[in-house]
């Protein structure tokens, strides 16, 4: 990754290397975007629903939690709950962000930057050197964002079309793409590495023990997320800083 | 049918909130110790909760399931990038499902 200062850069410039930057991103968007889609349709989406969705919400692990409760017809208030854990992690990053941001920039900045706030883009955001430059991060947003919704649109359309095999394949994308978030820190944390254990374990035993068993998948989420968490918090609580190393 | 725009109108609400509240509210860092490690481990335990079981069923077969969660851990501890590690658990699903059928 290059570095720039962000003060050194014309907005159009900042505009172009984020474009630049966004088109890898974009290129894997698609890919586990129509993995997506496959369960957008299963849960009754159509084409331009899942356009929009993916549009509007920007959010693999988050879409993929809704677009199950819709599968099951779940209440708005238990969608609302499970969003926000599903997408707890953007809490953090935006706060990581907000300390990342030049003074003074505007609202509308801040607001248009959290809109596609995603793992990836916040990613090389804060790769670079200096205070974040909105405009570069416009650019990634340009290349990649289209790509998500386009992917999803896709996934529905094609899904049903594609041999089993293709789609029984992308079907591991996403979960694929959750490894690659959650992995690469639990090596250099054997706290981490011990936590995801003791989550996958967990979540296992919820999912094949009556009457945990027959809680909802989002329920058992949301009690594992916030039981497990805990317990990780106050047994090891973090020392200062190390939540923004991500 | 309509009622789907209502759980995406409350999905994208949602999730903007999230993004744009701490980024355009919060300009100290946050002190209670608790709530900062609480924070900071929800998302790795969210995400081992949503992929395991589930990955193993994701698939026709049991079997694909369980070796692509192996090679996605494999790989995303070599560091190998978000978009490789997806596209290397579909790969081995789909040699495997080729296997076994």
């Amino acid at each position: 990754m290059e570095k720039h200062d962000c003060a050194a850069l014309s907005r159009g410039e900042a505009l172009r290397l984020g474009a630049r930057d966004g088109i890898p991103i974009g290129l894997g968007y698609l890919a586990v975007a129509f993995s997506l889609g496959i369960i957008a349709e299963k849960a009754g989406l159509t084409a331009f629903q899942g356009f929009m969705a993916s549009l509007l919400c920007n959010a693999s692990a988050g879409e993929y939690a809704g677009f199950s409760l819709i599968m099951v017809r779940a209440s708005l208030w238990e969608t609302a709950l499970i969003t926000l854990i599903a997408n707890a992690r953007y809490l953090l990053m935006s706060c990581a962000m907000s300390q990342r941001m030049k003074r003074g920039t505007k609202l509308r900045h801040r607001l248009l930057i959290a809109f596609d706030l995603t793992d990836e883009l916040f990613s090389i955001a804060v790769a670079r050197a200096g205070c974040i430059e909105p405009f570069y991060s416009y650019g990634a947003m340009l290349t990649a964002a289209p790509c998500w919704a386009i992917g999803t649109a896709a996934g529905i359309l094609l899904g049903e079309v594609l041999p089993p095999i293709i789609v029984n394949a992308l079907g591991v994308a996403l979960y694929g793409m959750f490894l690659a978030v959650i992995i690469p820190p639990a090596r250099k944390s054997r706290i981490l590495a011990g936590l995801i254990a003791v989550s996958f374990s967990l979540s296992w035993l919820f999912s094949a023990v009556p009457p945990l068993s027959s809680l909802s998948e989002g329920t058992r989420t949301i009690i594992l997320t916030i039981v497990i968490s805990a317990g990780a918090a106050l047994i090891f609580p973090v020392k200062d800083d190390k939540e923004e190393e991500e | 049918m309509n009622d789907i725009w209502l759980y995406i109108l409350v999905m994208a609400a949602v999730t903007f909130i999230i993004r744009a509240l701490p980024l355009t509210l919060i300009r100290g860092r946050i002190e209670n110790r608790f709530l900062r490690s609480f924070l900071y481990y929800v998302p790795y335990v969210t995400l081992s909760v949503m992929t395991f079981p589930a990955i193993i069923s994701a698939t026709g077969s049991p079997i694909a399931g369980a070796a692509a969660l192996i090679a996605g851990i494999f790989c995303a501890w070599r560091g190998l990038s978000l978009v490789k590690v997806a596209a290397a658990c579909c790969a081995v699903v789909l040699a495997l499902e080729f296997v076994i059928r």
